[in-house]
């Protein structure tokens, strides 16, 4: 079992989203996250999906959605190299003027470019934006959990993108 | 510039422009404006079925009939949701079938509004596509790509939703010739790497099989199916949907396999070193235990659908193809291989183990009705319901080239026969058709006789009676200590109802019952000269009847309950 990606174009139509989820809640495909949003094109939408499958399972992942006619395009994410990036939010609560300090050292640690930012503060608490891949929001909510009592937090799914040496490739 | 036109003028259009002449349809409050435009139409033939389910299955039993994409109409909610059942019917047996439903107008979608359900969410996994009409100007594009995916490629069938609205909304007259769909690309090639590599894989074997399904039907390729099998002199099994794509007397064909194949096809399958199988999806029904399915075998799969391939079975070379395609390139790739040991093998396991039913004490025999249906019967459709009576049949009965086997075989819908075979006549009037079906599965549609007298079809009505759930009952007799809970459906008071007779007569039916093996032959030509309308054959057989052999789920091909 591995996780594994991949990017999907198809019709921006209704019920597109129902019927892509639904192939995996059906066939008990173990779906991790899923993004949609529209394209440069107003009648595409392009997805990013996450999946927990041994080699066999993800085949036929591809295969049943490529088999799907509002399906347009399956793309592989899992070798090729990408830029992923998910959006997370995370409110810190409970903090005294120390604490606040520490949320403070924590973001500048993990600011790489303005991708880690506080942007809402109150009396006892803190609110990050961070925009980091998937693995790295990981990290950033299990040290926060490790050393704040009460967290929230509210994570956007991941989306990727080939990078442009392999979509030109 | 074309006039514009309304809503429920560009349905008939279409369907006119499809070539449809007949619908199978059922009113209601969502669709009388396109039942109004279907009355000042002279070129339809509208059905009126008595339940939406039954409409489905008449149109399944036409399309296989008759190789057209069948057409349903029904209203919305409840007329909606009652075609469920047939819809996965469809979608599992590759029926082509565009079903319309009536929707209520756009504004009030949402609203749980009278007789609104959301069909299209309810069957999207059960349809190839399904669509809810929301702007006139699409309509005739939407009903365009319908026929199009309902037809091309894996066959199945397309759901259009069109709410009230738009049926009378005037728009765009025209119906499109063909419409490009970007995300549909059905298989129209073969790879002919791949199918080398297959076909040197067969060509390489001691022991070769070619296990055929349905694909090899719905492509059309029986003979060249039979023209491979023969040039390359290689036994040919098939599966339950598959039935009837060889010739049943050849003696290249080693009969069905599966759960109650022949003994000699499991055990074929099971010691063959080269497995070449086309246009199967390797149901469980036909592998048993899948660790020990072909376990000697190098395993050649050519599907249409890449999905189906090495979903259940994993394959050694895999071809995505239309069967009729890939036979095509095989029939010029074939020649003769030395096979004469391993037919004299699966010769002497026929002789070993025989299909054949025990002499019944009580009734009349299973086996003695289906042979007496083959000699009374040679040319005709025949269509089953769903149980013992329908293995029997795929056992028994023999078909000729031009006869086609209509069962249920994907999802296994008692009640299915009936309306299928009265589709099936009502499509190709120039065969009789058989119906075979049990006292339990015929009760689950049996209301439409309505329909049958109506059509004046004269389907050949064979009720296997056992008064008794027979699959089931087999199971709890082989597997349940014989605790037959709920399978018997005699009465409480003790008296089975109805009495097919009798309920026969109420419709002016003829009906017949048979109780003794002597008589089976003289109902059935009773039947045959019947021609105004369908006859009843009530067959009384014993309940203690079975099915066999049997695999029982779950477990190898290779371990057969043989009595």
């Amino acid at each position: 079992m591995k996780n594994r990606w991949i990017a999907l174009y198809v019709e921006n139509q209704v019920g597109v989203l129902a019927k892509v989820s639904g192939l995996f809640s059906a066939k008990s495909y173990n779906l991790q996250t899923l993004t949609v949003g529209t394209t440069e094109r107003e009648d595409v939408s392009r997805m990013t999906i996450s999946v927990t499958a041994d080699d066999a399972t993800f085949e036929q992942i591809k295969k049943q959605l490529n088999a799907m006619v509002e399906v347009i395009k399956v793309i592989d994410l899992t070798s090729i190299p990408i830029h992923m990036k998910e959006i997370l939010f995370a409110k810190v609560f409970g903090l005294d003027g120390e604490g606040k300090t520490e949320a403070f050292q924590i973001a500048e640690v993990f600011n790489q470019g303005g991708n880690v930012k506080i942007v809402d503060i109150g009396v006892d608490s803190v609110l990050f934006e961070c925009t980091l891949t998937e693995h790295k929001n990981n990290e950033l909510i299990a040290l926060l959990k490790s050393r704040f009592k009460k967290i929230e937090v509210t994570r956007g799914g991941a989306v990727a993108v080939e990078s442009i040496s392999s979509s030109y490739r | 510039m074309a006039l514009n036109i309304t809503g429920r003028k560009l349905f008939v259009k279409a369907l006119k422009e499809e070539g449809v002449d007949t619908i199978f349809a059922y009113p209601g409050g969502m669709i009388t404006d396109i039942v109004d435009e279907l009355y000042k139409t002279e070129e339809i033939n509208v059905i009126l079925g008595r339940h939406e389910q039954a409409l489905v299955h008449e149109a399944e039993g036409y399309a296989r009939a008759t190789g057209k994409t069948a057409v349903v109409l029904v209203t919305s909610g409840p007329g909606a949701t009652n075609t469920i059942t047939g819809i996965a019917d469809a979608y599992y047996d590759s029926i082509p079938m565009v079903i319309f439903t009536g929707q209520v107008p756009l504004h009030l979608i949402g609203n749980d509004a009278f007789q609104e359900v959301d069909i299209v969410g309810m069957t999207r996994s059960i349809t190839k596509y399904g669509v809810t009409v929301r702007d006139r100007e699409d309509m005739g594009k939407i009903i365009k790509m319908g026929f199009q995916i309902a037809s091309t490629g894996k066959p199945g069938p397309v759901l259009i939703d069109i709410p009230k609205d738009i049926q009378t909304i005037s728009g765009s007259p025209e119906y499109p010739e063909h419409v490009d769909i970007r995300g549909y690309h059905p298989n129209e090639t073969v790879h002919i790497g791949q199918l080398k590599k297959a076909y040197r894989m067969l060509k390489g074997a001691k022991r070769p099989l070619i296990l055929a399904g349905g694909g090899v039907r719905i492509a059309g390729a029986s003979g060249k199916l039979l023209e491979f099998a023969e040039k390359m002199n290689v036994p040919v099994t098939t599966t339950v949907m598959g039935k009837g794509v060889m010739p049943e007397n050849h003696p290249l064909f080693v009969g069905n396999c599966g759960m109650h194949g022949r003994f000699a096809a499991n055990k074929a399958v099971t010691e063959c070193d080269v497995l070449f199988s086309i246009g199967t999806r390797f149901n469980d029904r036909i592998t048993g235990e899948l660790d020990e399915f072909a376990p000697k075998a190098k395993i050649v799969h050519v599907d249409i659908a890449s999905a189906s391939i090495s979903r259940n079975v994993s394959v050694d070379v895999p071809v995505t193809a239309d069967a009729g395609i890939a036979l095509q390139r095989l029939v010029e790739y074939a020649e003769r291989i030395n096979t004469e040991k391993w037919l004299d093998q699966i010769k002497k396991w026929e002789d070993e183990h025989p299909l054949g039913m025990p002499n019944t004490k009580i009734g009349v025999c299973p086996q003695d009705i289906c042979e007496a249906i083959n000699n009374v019967f040679p040319n005709a459709n025949i269509v089953t319901d769903v149980g013992q009576h329908q293995m029997w049949a795929s056992q028994f009965i023999k078909l000729n080239s031009d006869q086609k086997f209509i069962t249920s075989g994907g999802l296994g819908t008692m009640g299915f026969g009936f309306p299928a075979a009265i589709g099936a006549a009502i499509g190709d009037r120039s065969k009789p058709v058989v119906l075979i079906t049990g006292d339990g599965g015929f009760q689950m549609n049996m209301q439409e006789m309505a329909t049958a007298m109506s059509a004046k079809v004269p389907i050949v009505i064979c009720i296997f009676n056992n008064s008794n759930l027979g699959m089931v009952r087999q199971m709890q007799q082989l597997f349940y200590g014989k605790r037959y809970e709920i399978t018997d459906l005699t009465a409480d008071d003790g008296n089975y109802y109805p009495d097919f007779l009798k309920w026969a007569e109420s419709y002016n039916c003829k009906a017949i019952r048979v109780l003794d093996d002597n008589d089976i032959i003289n109902a059935l030509e009773a039947a045959r000269n019947n021609t105004n309308g369908p006859t009843v054959i009530d067959f009384m057989v014993s309940p203690d009847d079975l099915v066999l052999p049997m695999v029982k789920s779950g477990t190898p091909l290779s371990e057969m309950i043989l009595r």
